[in-house]
């Protein structure tokens, strides 16, 4: 159960090596987080991300969990519920592509839209469906700003997290009342394993930024997050850029 | 499993505890009567089922996420008085306040009253409640003759004092079983006033000297510490001791010579529902704090108080828990068993020194523990305070005062509580594994179940 400030007994994360994944996961840990689920595709880093948080004295369960085979969410999410109560999932997985690449690759293109999107739907369902029985719970989706408007330089995964943000938008308010809370987090460029090589955006944060964000937004019961803050009122500017305008920005 | 666009059916409900924080849905029953409240527990499903009372437990003692919440207040009717010997036998539904109206006019008022009388007799032997007069009366429970348990299996049984089930279910949270009704010894009183002493103490060992002197004295007593004054001044408090006032002692002329066992609380209207968080910051708090203590009474004696006045002054503005706005609030109440004055000392500085905005918090003596295994009094200090959840690093700061706490042999309120980690509670409550075993014969699937209860692992 979460205590009065919002933090979980038991987090699961879809996504399992994600760094902002294992940030949020270790300054949970460090309040009240026992039990925590890391669902990913077997790897050794999966195994490694385990261990490292076994050691700071969470008891770390894997499960497999692929986001492009939906067919077999309904089963392997579902029997994690079936084991205890899962006070909190951090929706954490995603690709980033490569914008340039993908453009000519179809297929490629595709995998990024159905990861990021098509997987988080089936996946965010059926977390929703064990939450609700439950009663109870928290439902993190690390959406993007690339999701608020799309860019010439990344509108593939853009358009995916446009996509994904809204899904869970309206989930948050079919839930609304059930004692279910859905939490959109929207983070600028962070510093990880995903963006390794680009050039940094301004406003650019941490793995460890996001994960306080987080800890912020649950004991708020925030429906929307950005990280870090100053993006809200950046985004709502940029929202109203005049297209020919905004084609021409260097961001 | 499909996600509804709305809650499960029209029964279902989002539930929280006086804090409004960490808010869960349950499908809430309103048994009438025994039978309805049989079926209830019997058809509860798989996350089982908890009573709730008025909902004044700060945290999430009487909620149970995904599951059933039988809402006992519809088991509201006084079933025998006896006016003779001070008894009487009533429901569990039935409020303090209640019990106030009916009983007062015939000259008796309940055994024990926290700082709220709209708590039900059902909660007030769940948390076993302790009032101002602890030192020389113990708790609720020890006022409480016989109740009639509903458990798990569906039975009902008579539970007499002195028996292990009734130390369980005294303090037990609903954990052992449904409280169905409940016989109470009562108090006598000629009228309903209060004599009240009020003094102001400049700081902490001045009133912890003045309490160990004389509260023996007086039926009531405690004392309103503000939290926010530090150095020289820390732990500046105005300590108010209380007695019943006999009829003899009532002015010749005063209004309540000719009905002396009145009872007309005020109630002021509410706050709105949506009060924007972090209104209540130290300038605001810390002004109240400052104006409340200059304006109380140097010294004042046989001064006349309403019972509603002496005993529950918030009671006065309907949900006054809205003032925190929707992040919520908690309260810290614990307990330091006596010789550990240090600890308490230190606690209070460190409250200080923290500057948190918290109206002036209450320090009581208890006396002699009492025989509930989860009851939280024991002889020793007892510090409350009201906190916004929203107070930076708030939480980190309290368990580091658990710490102290458990450390010093004390403990924080069950039913007050909304935060403290699972394994913290076993220092702090010594019987809890006969609890837990008691609970395993009696209700091996665990049917009685609450929020609280999956949270501490109870
Ligand atoms: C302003 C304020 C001041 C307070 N002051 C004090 C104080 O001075 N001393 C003190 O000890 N406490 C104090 N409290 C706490 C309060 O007295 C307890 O939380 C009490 O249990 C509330 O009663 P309730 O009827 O609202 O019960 P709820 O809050 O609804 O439930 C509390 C617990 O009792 C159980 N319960 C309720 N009814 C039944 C039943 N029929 N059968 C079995 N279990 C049941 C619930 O399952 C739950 O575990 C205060 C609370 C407030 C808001
Ligand atoms: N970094 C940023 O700048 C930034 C900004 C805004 C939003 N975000 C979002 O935040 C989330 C986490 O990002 P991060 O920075 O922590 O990146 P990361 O470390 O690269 O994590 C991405 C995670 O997604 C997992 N994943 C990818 N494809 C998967 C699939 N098909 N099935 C299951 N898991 C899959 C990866 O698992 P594997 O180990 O199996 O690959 C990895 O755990 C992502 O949704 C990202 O879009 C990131």
């Amino acid at each position: 159960m979460k205590d009065a400030f919002g933090a979980p007994q038991s987090l699961l994360v879809l996504g399992g090596t994600s760094e902002i994944g294992l940030a949020t996961a270790r300054r949970l840990i460090a309040r009240r987080t026992r039990t925590v689920w890391l669902a990913g595709r077997p790897s050794p880093a999966l195994t490694a991300a385990a261990d490292s948080l076994r050691a700071l004295g969470a008891d770390v369960r894997t499960v497999p969990f692929d986001a492009l085979d939906t067919a077999s969410h309904e089963e392997r999410l579902g029997k994690i519920f079936t084991e205890g109560d899962i006070d909190m999932v951090l929706l954490a997985f995603g690709v980033l592509g490569d914008q340039a690449r993908d453009e000519s690759d179809p297929v490629a293109a595709v995998r990024v839209a159905q990861t990021n999107y098509t997987g988080a739907v089936s996946a965010g369902l059926v977390c929703a469906g064990a939450l609700q029985a439950q009663g109870h719970g928290s439902l993190v989706v690390l959406s993007s700003v690339a999701g608020e408007r799309a860019r010439r330089a990344d509108f593939i995964y853009g358009s995916s997290k446009a996509g994904l943000d809204a899904f869970a938008q309206g989930l948050g308010d079919a839930l609304h009342g059930t004692g279910v809370h859905v939490m959109v987090v929207r983070p600028g460029f962070v510093r990880s394993r995903m963006t390794a090589g680009l050039a940094e955006a301004p406003l650019a944060t941490t793995p460890e930024a996001v994960a306080a964000a987080i800890e912020l937004g649950l004991r708020r019961r925030s429906e929307t997050v950005w990280v870090p803050g100053a993006l809200r009122m950046v985004m709502a500017a940029v929202r109203h850029v005049p297209r020919p305008l905004f084609r021409r920005l260097p961001v | 499993m499909a996600v509804e666009t709305h809650v499960l059916d029209d029964d279902c409900e989002a539930l929280s505890g006086w804090g409004r924080t960490a808010p869960a849905l349950a499908r809430v029953r309103r048994p009438r009567g025994h039978a309805e409240a049989v079926e209830a527990v019997l058809g509860c499903g798989p996350r089982g089922a908890v009573a709730r009372g008025l909902g004044r437990a700060y945290g999430d003692a009487a909620q149970n996420a995904g599951g059933t919440v039988l809402d006992m207040t519809g088991l509201d009717r006084i079933l025998a008085l006896d006016t003779t010997a001070g008894l009487v036998v009533c429901e569990a539904g039935v409020s303090l306040h209640r019990l106030m109206e009916a009983l007062l006019p015939l000259g008796w008022f309940v055994p024990v009253t926290p700082g709220t009388r709209y708590v039900t007799v059902g909660g007030a032997i769940a948390a076993d409640i302790h009032g101002r007069n602890h030192h020389g009366s113990g708790s609720f429970g020890r006022h409480v003759t016989a109740l009639e348990l509903l458990t798990a299996d569906g039975g009902i049984r008579t539970v007499l004092p002195g028996t292990p089930l009734f130390d369980a279910t005294t303090g037990g949270l609903g954990l052992t079983g449904v409280i169905l009704s409940a016989a109470l010894r009562l108090l006598p009183v000629e009228t309903s006033l209060m004599r009240v002493e009020t003094e102001r103490v400049p700081d902490l060992d001045t009133l912890m000297a003045r309490l160990t002197a004389d509260d023996h004295a007086h039926r009531y007593s405690a004392a309103r510490i503000d939290l926010l004054a530090r150095g020289a001044a820390t732990g500046r408090s105005v300590l108010t001791r209380g007695d019943h006032a006999p009829y003899d002692a009532l002015p010749r002329h005063h209004r309540a010579r000719r009905a002396p066992l009145a009872f007309r609380p005020v109630r002021l209207p509410a706050p709105p529902p949506h009060v924007p968080g972090g209104l209540l910051g130290r300038a605001s708090v810390g002004l109240f704090n400052e104006l409340w203590y200059r304006t109380a009474p140097r010294a004042a004696t046989g001064r006349l108080q309403s019972l509603p006045a002496f005993f529950h002054p918030l009671d006065g503005v309907p949900h006054w828990n809205r003032i925190h706005g929707r992040e919520g609030f908690l309260q810290y109440r614990f307990v330091v068993p006596y010789g550990q004055e240090e600890t308490l000392r230190r606690i209070v500085r460190r409250i200080a020194d923290r500057g948190c905005p918290s109206f002036p918090a209450v320090l009581k003596r208890f006396g002699a523990a009492d025989p509930g295994w989860l009851s939280f009094p024991l002889p020793g200090w007892t510090l409350a305070l009201d906190l916004p959840t929203g107070l930076p690093g708030l939480g980190r700061f309290l368990d580091a005062l658990d710490e102290e706490v458990a450390g010093a042999g004390g403990r924080v309120h069950l039913a007050e509580d909304s935060r403290v980690r699972p394994e913290t509670l076993a220092a702090m409550y010594p019987r809890l594994d006969e609890f837990r075993a008691l609970r395993a014969t009696l209700d091996p699937r665990s049917v009685l179940t609450s929020d609280l209860a999956r949270r501490l692992r109870l």
